[in-house]
């Protein structure tokens, strides 16, 4: 057997676990694994300017792929700049490893030079964390790591690495062990039959069916399956932010997505619906308004891998905890075999209702003459881009219009911090996906607040030849602060305001990249077109939209779900 | 309501933080905690009690089995079940009083566990009802100290909770 030093263990470790690509950030502790890292070639390293941007690369390449992403980084400081990103993957579910020097075991709570404890600093927001006590069992842990991170709900595990577990001279039998058991850890592998059955009974029996697709569905590669249950049922779905892209959103079955900020037309269904089929999603505050006055009216079938999901908000009628894919292709196969069939009568007098409150509003905007609309920006990206595109976003109204104006027809391709909302996340998340889609158009599309965030990283996108798209929706302010002053606070914007913003064409000019500033409506199409066609190169959009836009339809606080302002002045 | 929960924990470092982290994370209470190794020395066994709605104790039992380190859990309070705390008090003893405070220690089966001219120790075990009568009954303004373990649990009959 090969004698390797825990450092050398580590890499080949990664390299064995089939880890191409990690993104990190030097540091004392960590320096016999850089070292490690410098004398072989299989596993790549990218070095970012800021942790924080590390974790987030690695976040976008996970949701892009569906495949865990790696962060190494060192102790202290280098530590615990990757919170952020840590509980951003966490919140929204992303298989994540995060790999973290630690001073030598001798000086563990001596108070170190750049010593943090990193398990207890991280332990609220990962899925998992382990240390390494003992060199030798490196392989091990890494494997564990890898399975936790990927298996069941998926989240980030840290692994605390003190320095002297990596030490050069030391070495050890390595073997990269295949499986990992652990008894204590046995996500479910299949739902209860008996609930699924009695699930499609109900779902069979309904008269104002709603199928409800949040992020498991994404996470657990069952858009296929959602699909063809569907389309089988006919019913009509919505789906949660974080879900898009699950069912394609042009098919006339998807009436958009719901919430806060979703659809008239779905926001009203699923407050009328008398069933709803919730599939890996978790009723989130954002989602289901006021929980008391939830949809009165149905009862709930609730798919999730996580049985914590489950009545925790909302209580389910019909719990099953499985992989939602697995779930889905029972469901299918039952509905086939079923004898009974969808009330037709039912389902078309649902449809007739459905569409007209898709006609009575749908997603819209007023055009203006003068200004640019941010939605127009969305739309004229969706259209130039062939709804293809990669899109990343950062966090407040510039995601919104995002999310409503670019119809995703493929699971994977929109990606944002829906639930930590992490201002900072696009940029770097856009990286993580053009480093392993490089034929792909990948679009960052920020606010002149969020790009701020991590605009460092426009340099490791020049060491790196990422040419990503970055359209900065400026409307000089922090929007979505703005708007909730707007609402809620008499319009006084207390530090909503950006003021002595950077000249973002000399800025990106002078980290290599092209700068663009588009603020006359006549140039947005013809622009647009400029920086799509240099492929080769990162361009940063400068886009001066209308200052003062708000994003509809909005859910009026505390209400129900069908309680919606749907422009400055029409409530409904 | 009240609950007791017992759980089987693998006995590493850590592994506990992680139990009471969940706890505060989640805005759950703790009343008691105890936690020590069992006869199986890879395991430790945890027992907590808490009190919360239906719903809440549903999200505790299920965030707790979440934690990778949870091996197994049950919730004792939904049967029958035998639960035990021990009591150790130290209280002043003079003159008419030390009879007094030993008859009612035979009342409750306490023992006394240490004696001085002024104080007696005394050791007391049931569950935590029987605890509190006990302070009651002597009274607390002679209570000098009192230290609790907190609640440990079993099931009656042939339930067990193990591997």
């Amino acid at each position: 057997m090969e004698l390797l030093s825990g450092a050398d263990m580590l890499i080949r470790s990664l390299e064995d676990e089939g880890i191409e690509y990690i993104y990190g950030y030097p540091g004392g502790a960590a320096l016999h694994i850089y070292d490690a890292l410098f004398r072989q070639d299989k596993v790549k390293h990218i070095l970012v300017r800021h942790e924080q941007a590390a974790v987030h690369m690695a976040d976008g390449y996970a949701r892009a792929t569906g495949k865990p992403g790696t962060v190494l980084v060192t102790s202290g400081p280098g530590a615990t700049n990757t919170i952020t990103g840590i509980a951003t993957a966490f919140m929204d579910s992303i298989p994540m490893v995060v790999l973290c020097g630690q001073v030598a075991s001798h000086l563990i709570g001596e108070d170190a030079f750049q010593e943090t404890d990193m398990i207890g600093v991280s332990r609220p927001v990962v899925k998992h964390n382990l240390s390494v006590r003992r060199p030798e069992e490196i392989p091990e842990v890494i494997r564990k790591a890898y399975y936790i991170a990927s298996t069941g709900r998926p989240g980030p595990v840290v692994v605390d690495i003190p320095k002297d577990m990596t030490t050069p001279n030391e070495r050890y039998e390595y073997s990269y062990p295949k499986k990992v058991k652990l008894r204590s850890y046995n996500p479910a592998v299949r739902g209860h039959a008996g609930q699924i059955k009695k699930a499609v009974d109900m779902l069979l029996a309904a008269k104002r069916p709603m199928i409800y697709a949040g992020g498991g569905v994404i996470l657990g590669q069952a858009s296929e399956q959602l699909k063809e249950l569907t389309q089988m049922l006919g019913y009509p779905l919505t789906n949660t932010l974080m879900g898009i892209g699950c069912y394609p959103a042009t098919d006339k079955q998807h009436l958009g997505w719901l919430g806060m900020h979703g659809t008239y037309e779905s926001n009203m269904a699923m407050h009328h619906s008398d069933l709803i089929l919730c599939v890996g999603a978790r009723f989130d505050d954002r989602v289901t308004n006021a929980t008391e006055k939830f949809c009165p009216g149905a009862r709930i079938v609730h798919i999730d891998i996580d049985p914590a999901s489950i009545s925790k908000t909302i209580e389910a009628d019909v719990p099953i905890v499985g992989p939602v894919d697995a779930v889905l292709k029972e469901m299918i196969s039952l509905v086939k075999e079923s004898k009974e069939k969808p009330d037709a009568e039912a389902l078309a007098a649902w449809w007739k209702q459905i569409e007209e409150w898709r006609a009575f509003h749908g997603m819209r905007y007023e055009p203006n003459s003068d200004v640019i609309k941010p939605q127009e920006v969305i739309e004229t990206l969706w259209r130039l881009t062939n709804g293809e595109a990669y899109v990343t976003s950062d966090v407040g109204q510039h995601q919104m219009f995002a999310a409503q104006y670019y119809k995703f027809d493929k699971p994977n391709r929109w990606i944002n911090s829906g639930g930590l909302g992490t201002m900072g996340f696009g940029l770097p998340a856009a990286m993580g996906v053009k480093l392993t889609h490089p034929d792909d158009e990948v679009l960052c599309i920020t606010g002149e607040g969020s790009i701020q965030m991590n605009i460092q990283e426009l340099s490791t996108c020049k060491q790196y030849d990422l040419p990503v798209k970055i359209i900065n929706l400026n409307n000089q302010a922090l929007g979505m602060v703005k708007q909730w002053q707007d609402m809620n606070y008499e319009s006084r914007h207390s530090q909503s305001y950006m003021e002595s913003l950077p000249d973002f064409i000399k800025l990106a000019e002078s980290y290599g990249h092209v700068g663009i500033r588009i603020d006359k409506k006549e140039d947005l199409e013809p622009k647009l077109k400029e920086a799509l066609a240099m492929k080769d190169r990162l361009v940063f959009l400068d886009i001066y939209v209308d200052r003062f836009e708000h994003v509809y339809p909005m859910q009026v606080a505390r209400g129900s779900m069908k309680d919606m302002w749907l422009s400055k002045t029409e409530r409904v | 309501m009240r609950r007791i929960i017992s759980v089987l924990l693998e006995n590493e470092p850590g592994a506990l933080s992680r139990v009471v982290g969940l706890f505060s994370q989640r805005n759950y209470n703790i009343e008691t905690l105890t936690v020590a190794p069992t006869e199986d020395e890879t395991l430790s066994r945890l027992t907590v009690t808490t009190t919360g709605s239906d719903k809440v104790i549903e999200q505790i039992t299920k965030q707790l089995n979440k934690l990778i380190e949870v091996v197994k859990l049950v919730d004792l309070t939904e049967g029958a079940h035998i639960e035990r705390e021990l009591m150790l008090v130290k209280l002043k003893a003079t003159g008419s009083q030390r009879a007094e405070i030993k008859r009612t220690v035979d009342i409750f089966r306490g023992q006394i566990v240490d004696v001085t001219s002024s104080v007696y120790t005394i050791q007391l075990a049931g569950d935590s009802e029987k605890l509190d009568g006990f302070i009651q009954a002597v009274g607390t303004a002679g209570v000098l100290e009192v230290v609790r373990s907190g609640v440990s649990g079993i099931a009656r009959g042939e339930k067990i909770l193990s591997l």
